[in-house]
């Protein structure tokens, strides 16, 4: 039925305290974060997801990520195969203080959301010139 | 990978467990496929949906011969500046190809496909003439 070049990742749980009062899966989405000269970026992956359903707050440090999918149910067919289940998704990181949280950017394109937390201006690294005496 | 057998002094097998659970992980991610698809169907028609997070459209390739549909394409990864370094890498990226078999013949123009929001739906109609034929039967 199926061959295979790129391996997928199983769907995980996200890990909160209290229990989703919504009877729907919530995952733990996959990410992937970079840190460069300007800041951190985060790219999440949020399939399903349309841009009005993304919710992304601060509070104190932790950044939190929570998004609705949304879901398309037939109710002609019959469900025959199944390999995900669509749900909400949630995650939190915590972020260092030299970080600007004021200046937080975020856009989703193709359910990808990428968040840019840039670094305070005066945590980025300067290169000093020298003069000649 | 080892584990310090010192940490679980009342239970011997624990170790065995976190080592069976932990392979268990391993083969998991090796064998599950991507994309992930879910398949709905009735006498008349299918549906597939595939979750494709990062795809552009342009890289999705859908194609059908006879009952078999293939989907193929390829998940680039993102650019990124030189002299970054990762904290996180759980995506995956590259080539990816499925196939899948459906109980009926595909007439490529009754195959329909959208993408948004990173799902890919196709929607897929059984052509007339493949459809069952009732046979009356007469009177001797």
């Amino acid at each position: 039925m199926t061959n295979h070049v790129t391996p997928a990742s199983e769907q995980t749980s996200a890990q909160t305290l209290a229990e989703p009062a919504r009877d729907r899966p919530v995952w733990r989405p996959l990410a992937d974060i970079l840190e460069t000269a300007d800041g951190f970026t985060l790219m999440l992956e949020l399939p399903g997801v349309a841009a009005e359903d993304v919710e992304v707050s601060l509070d104190k440090r932790q950044l939190t990520i929570r998004a609705r999918s949304q879901v398309v149910e037939s109710d002609q067919l019959e469900p025959v195969h199944s390999e995900y289940v669509p749900g909400d998704y949630e995650r939190a990181f915590l972020l260092s203080d030299d970080l600007d949280g004021e200046h937080i950017e975020a856009e989703l394109k193709n359910g990808v959301l990428t968040v840019h937390v840039p670094r305070l201006a005066e945590a980025r690294p300067r290169s000093i010139t020298v003069k000649a005496a | 990978m080892f584990y310090r057998t010192a940490l679980y002094p009342a239970d011997p097998f624990a170790v065995m467990r976190r080592l069976s659970d932990s392979l268990d992980r391993m083969t998991a991610r090796a064998t599950s496929p991507f994309p992930p698809v879910n398949i709905w169907q009735n006498g008349e028609a299918a549906a597939i949906t595939a979750e494709l997070p990062g795809v552009e459209p342009g890289d999705i390739d859908i194609e059908v011969k006879d009952n078999i549909l293939t989907l193929s394409g390829e998940r680039k990864a993102p650019e990124h500046p030189e002299g970054a370094s990762w904290h996180r890498r759980e995506r995956a990226f590259g080539r990816f190809t499925r196939a899948i078999r459906l109980p009926f013949r595909l007439d490529p123009e009754k195959v329909e496909a959208r993408f948004a929001n990173g799902v890919l739906r196709i929607a897929v109609a059984r052509p007339d003439e493949d459809k069952p034929r009732r046979i009356a039967i007469k009177a001797a």
